[in-house]
């Protein structure tokens, strides 16, 4: 029987729709039946990547225009999760960005985003598209 | 935002009355801090029982009041994590950073 489910929201690019698309990626998780891990744990990893990939893109890549619009693409099958958040803007370099220093900047107000989204997922890229960026967050479920 | 602060003693407790604590709405938790540090209140208390979620937003904002705390030779401390909020600290290495209670009331008597 088939199981793949593929779900696109298109949103301004304003943080209060955060916690509805956060909550998708967490209702998605439910229907994931064949899943054997910790569904509950994965639920709360897809919204917190969701929130930080969203935000990301509207603060750093559509440089905060609320006239612009976000993309979301969340894709789901027995073996993988692909979430994929496109913007319109300027973009930013994903390489550029490097893990907090826990050592030596403990206290940093800022810079926690990527490290968070690169610790939940399995792969993290940013690439240009059509017009825009994309960020593509991956996990594998199997 | 919902929030209530309450006096106790030196102490201002700040309840965090939603269920996130995240970009959209952590910049109007820093402006309650701030106003308080401002007004020359240098102990503060944030619970977070009815936190459900929080983000790097979130966490930052947190970041911000301790080391506002710290420069007042006051005190932050956190109490009322749930699971999924304490596991954003200790991926974050923060529970390190925070002093972290389970009740308001077990945070109050550490004074």
């Amino acid at each position: 029987m088939k199981n793949a489910i593929d779900i696109e929201i298109v949103v301004p690019n304003q943080t209060r729709y955060l916690s509805m698309i956060g909550k998708i990626g967490e209702n998605l998780v439910r229907e994931l039946d064949r899943f054997k891990g910790d569904r509950e744990a994965l639920a709360h990893h897809l919204n917190v990547v969701l929130t930080e990939g969203v935000v990301n893109a509207i603060k750093h890549a559509n440089e905060a225009d609320p006239n612009k619009d976000i993309q979301i693409r969340i894709s789901a099958s027995d073996q993988e999760i692909c979430i994929k958040v496109y913007d319109s803007g300027q973009g930013f370099d994903l390489t550029g960005v490097p893990d907090p220093n826990f050592e030596t900047d403990r206290l940093g107000e800022k810079g926690r985003g990527i490290f968070i989204i690169r610790s939940l997922m399995d792969s993290v890229e940013y690439k240009k598209t059509n017009g825009g960026n994309v960020l593509e967050m991956k996990k594998k479920l199997s | 935002m919902q929030l209530k602060i309450e006096e106790n003693g030196a102490v201002r407790v700040i309840y965090v009355k939603e269920e996130r604590l995240d970009a959209h709405n952590s910049d109007e938790l820093k402006a309650e801090l701030n106003r308080l540090f401002d007004s020359g209140m240098k102990d503060l208390l944030v619970d977070l029982k009815e936190v459900r979620f929080i983000d790097s937003s979130g966490l930052g904002v947190l970041v911000s009041g301790f080391k506002n705390a710290s420069s007042r030779q006051g005190s932050f401390k956190l109490s009322g994590l749930q699971s999924q909020v304490k596991s954003m600290f200790e991926l974050t290495r923060l529970h390190r950073v925070f002093d972290i209670f389970q009740t308001v009331d077990d945070a109050l008597e550490s004074y």
